[in-house]
């Protein structure tokens, strides 16, 4: 196989799907360094990459493959990284450094069970903090959870399209379930795409401001090389990117990185719901525990009982406004993750006490079953 | 480049960024002039040229010069540095580092470019200490020294930088010192010129920390101790061996012309992979 196979149907794995998307969104440019169960995504682009003159390397570890991708983004690349928890842990100082910075890269974590090495070939989703706030200092994330090897492959390209589009490190989150299981998928064909083209700024050279305040929070970025000759560092910068103690302009910096998420939410924001305005018990699920609770809903519907069915999709920043909206008027909400509790804390943040938030958990390295989640609705409704 | 205007006015941020961050006496000044001079005599594109550095007194130097400029992570230089060179060949990569992050945090991105030979020019500028943090011992901290974390004197061994440049395949490896300004443009001017990865250790005192923790007395008597202290590869050939105790060797120890340097390589391997040449 060579390329895209754009409008035919295959059988495709989860992690193929996201290497495959990723050549469909035009990337450049892609560093790793090798980790179960992330492996394919690497493996993948080693192969089709060089074929079309794409940059591929293996570094030296995860430090120095998150620090490539910035350099490349910098440098006029369209840029990916892949990697799994430890590797991931590893990068958290780069990817602070492209928040700051405000450099468009992809990181894509495919979640497997830790503390530590874990049980590193096994699922989980232990990384959803992690990837809010693993590395140092208020910053802005955005982070998106796929459930299926379709949404593996559109979820790669939209990661592309968020971080030039919000000029900010995206993460994609599959679990080790959706990165390893195959199913059934039809390639879109080339022209149903969008594709962000990669921004360049439209000043003469003596007007560019690195960092200029815009509406949005973000301006175009010019690339090393291409007559713009700007300083880019990781410590609190004014406009043109230079280093700034001043308040006037450290407050200013801080502000726009929040805020231009923060304004833009509906931009973001992406859920799947499933009969929640009819059902006084609803499970908050996503990744692969959806999948079971979908099969839990069809299970239950059959013993008429009717629940419905919660799925953010992006992750971070976490659907605050639709989650009270829909979940606070609620009688239970089964809050089902493949860790010791997480995304729970959000949703207990954003709802009553009248509302009972309980925890489905399971964190021995094996998904969440259907049958699992049928009883524990059996149990507490 | 226009020659004739004096180098500030092409090549430094002058009217933004002075005065700079470096204590008086300290020697990365020197390298910085030294850079600017080197550059000078590649007649290259200013767009083209990007400066990287790391975390630390040396990696502050970007923010003065005029170029495409990248203060990144502590020791991280070389892997954002790899990462622009092999996403766009055409630009020259400069990266500057102190002995700190170059050696320790950054030892092992050191070595795998020297192993990769991708085309960056990386100058080490060696004041046996970590200056900006307060004066603690690095890898190149010689035994015995006292620093701000070594109160009973260096107890491990240090890096020879240029031994380790060489073993982990650079093509071009030199020493020099902020004493021998002249000879310090040469060399690297010539790292500059080398299709490859390049390494040039400079000797520069930090008289704030390293010096006065060693009562080594102020910035002349330190830039005399480099004069006094370090000799030629013809003088160290002459010196009987028990007059070249203690002296450092200074010159280019490497120059290869033999080897490919990896974005070469990998454009190579672009065009054999879409002729079909595969492993499998």
């Amino acid at each position: 196989m060579s390329g895209v196979p754009w409008g035919e149907t295959r059988l495709v794995q989860g992690n193929e799907a996201v290497a495959l998307g990723a050549l469909a969104a035009g990337i450049d440019f892609f560093a790793g360094y090798p980790i179960t169960p992330s492996t394919e995504v690497a493996e993948i682009l080693a192969r089709e990459m060089p074929l079309t003159g794409g940059k591929w390397i293996q570094m030296e570890d995860e430090i120095a493959s998150v620090s490539a991708i910035i350099g490349a983004s910098l440098a006029g690349a369209r840029v990916l990284t892949a990697t799994s928890g430890p590797g991931f842990s590893l990068m958290q100082e780069g990817l602070g450094y492209a928040c700051m910075t405000e450099v468009p890269i992809v990181i894509v974590n495919v979640m497997r069970a830790g503390p530590s090495t874990g049980l590193p070939t096994q699922v989980s989703q232990g990384d959803v903090m992690q990837a809010r706030w693993g590395t140092h200092g208020d910053h802005p994330v955005i982070a998106l959870a796929p459930c299926s090897v379709e949404e593996c492959f559109n979820l790669s390209i939209r990661a592309f399209n968020l971080a030039e589009s919000f000029r900010t490190p995206v993460i994609l989150l599959p679990d080790e379930i959706i990165g390893h299981m195959r199913e059934r998928f039809t390639f879109p064909k080339q022209d149903e795409l969008q594709v962000l083209p990669l921004s360049e700024p439209n000043v003469p050279v003596e007007w560019y401001e690195h960092y200029h305040q815009t509406a949005s929070g973000v301006s175009p970025m010019a690339r090393f090389g291409r007559g713009y000759r700007f300083h880019v560092t990781g410590l609190t910068h004014d406009v043109h990117g230079f280093p700034t103690r001043r308040i006037d302009e450290v407050v200013p910096k801080m502000n726009r990185l929040k805020q231009k998420i923060t304004r833009r939410l509906d931009d973001l924001e992406q859920n799947e719901i499933h009969g929640v305005d009819e059902s006084s018990v609803v499970v908050f699920a996503y990744g692969s525990v959806f999948r079971s609770a979908m099969a839990a809903r069809d299970i239950l519907a059959k013993k008429k009982k009717k629940i419905g069915v919660f799925r953010p999709v992006t992750i971070w920043p976490f659907p605050d406004r639709t989650v009270k909206e829909k979940l606070d008027n609620k009688d239970v909400i089964v809050v089902c993750e493949l860790n010791q509790g997480q995304l729970i804390h959000e949703v207990e943040r954003l709802t009553s006490d009248s509302v009972r938030v309980v925890p489905m958990q399971r964190y021995d390295g094996y998904g969440i079953t259907p049958e699992q989640i049928v009883s524990k609705v059996m149990e507490v409704s | 480049m226009a020659a004739h205007l004096p180098y500030e006015y092409i090549y430094l941020r002058y009217k933004k960024k002075f005065p700079h961050v470096w204590c008086p006496g300290c020697g990365i000044g020197i390298v910085m002039g030294s850079i600017i001079r080197a550059v000078d005599t590649m007649n290259w594109d200013m767009n083209d040229i990007l400066l990287v550095s790391g975390i630390g007194c040396t990696s502050r130097m970007p923010v003065y010069l005029d170029f495409n400029t990248l203060h990144t992570t502590h020791g991280r230089a070389l892997a954002f540095g790899t990462g622009a060179k092999l996403a766009n060949p055409a630009l020259k990569v400069i990266a500057v580092m102190g002995d700190g992050d170059a050696l320790a945090i950054g030892g092992n991105h050191l070595i795998h470019s020297a192993r990769r030979n991708i085309e960056i020019t990386t100058i080490i500028v060696n004041n046996n200490n970590y200056g900006m943090t307060g004066g603690q011992f690095s890898p190149t901290t010689p035994p015995g020294t006292f620093t701000a974390t070594t109160p009973y004197g260096m107890m491990e061994p240090g890096f020879d930088i240029c031994s380790l440049a060489q073993g982990a395949g650079a093509v071009y490896v030199a020493r020099g010192t902020v004493y021998h300004v002249m000879e310090l443009d040469k060399l690297i001017a010539g790292a500059l010129e080398k299709p490859g990865f390049s390494v040039v250790e400079v000797l520069a005192p930090c008289p704030t920390n390293f010096g006065r923790a060693n009562r080594l007395g102020d910035a002349v008597k330190m830039m005399e101790s480099l004069r006094d202290g370090t000799i030629t590869q013809v003088q160290a050939e002459k010196l009987p061996p028990e007059e070249r105790v203690g002296k450092t060797v200074r010159g280019v120890f490497l120059d290869r012309e033999d080897s490919e340097g990896y974005t070469a390589r990998y454009a190579r391997l672009c065009e054999q992979a879409a002729g079909g040449v595969s492993g499998k």
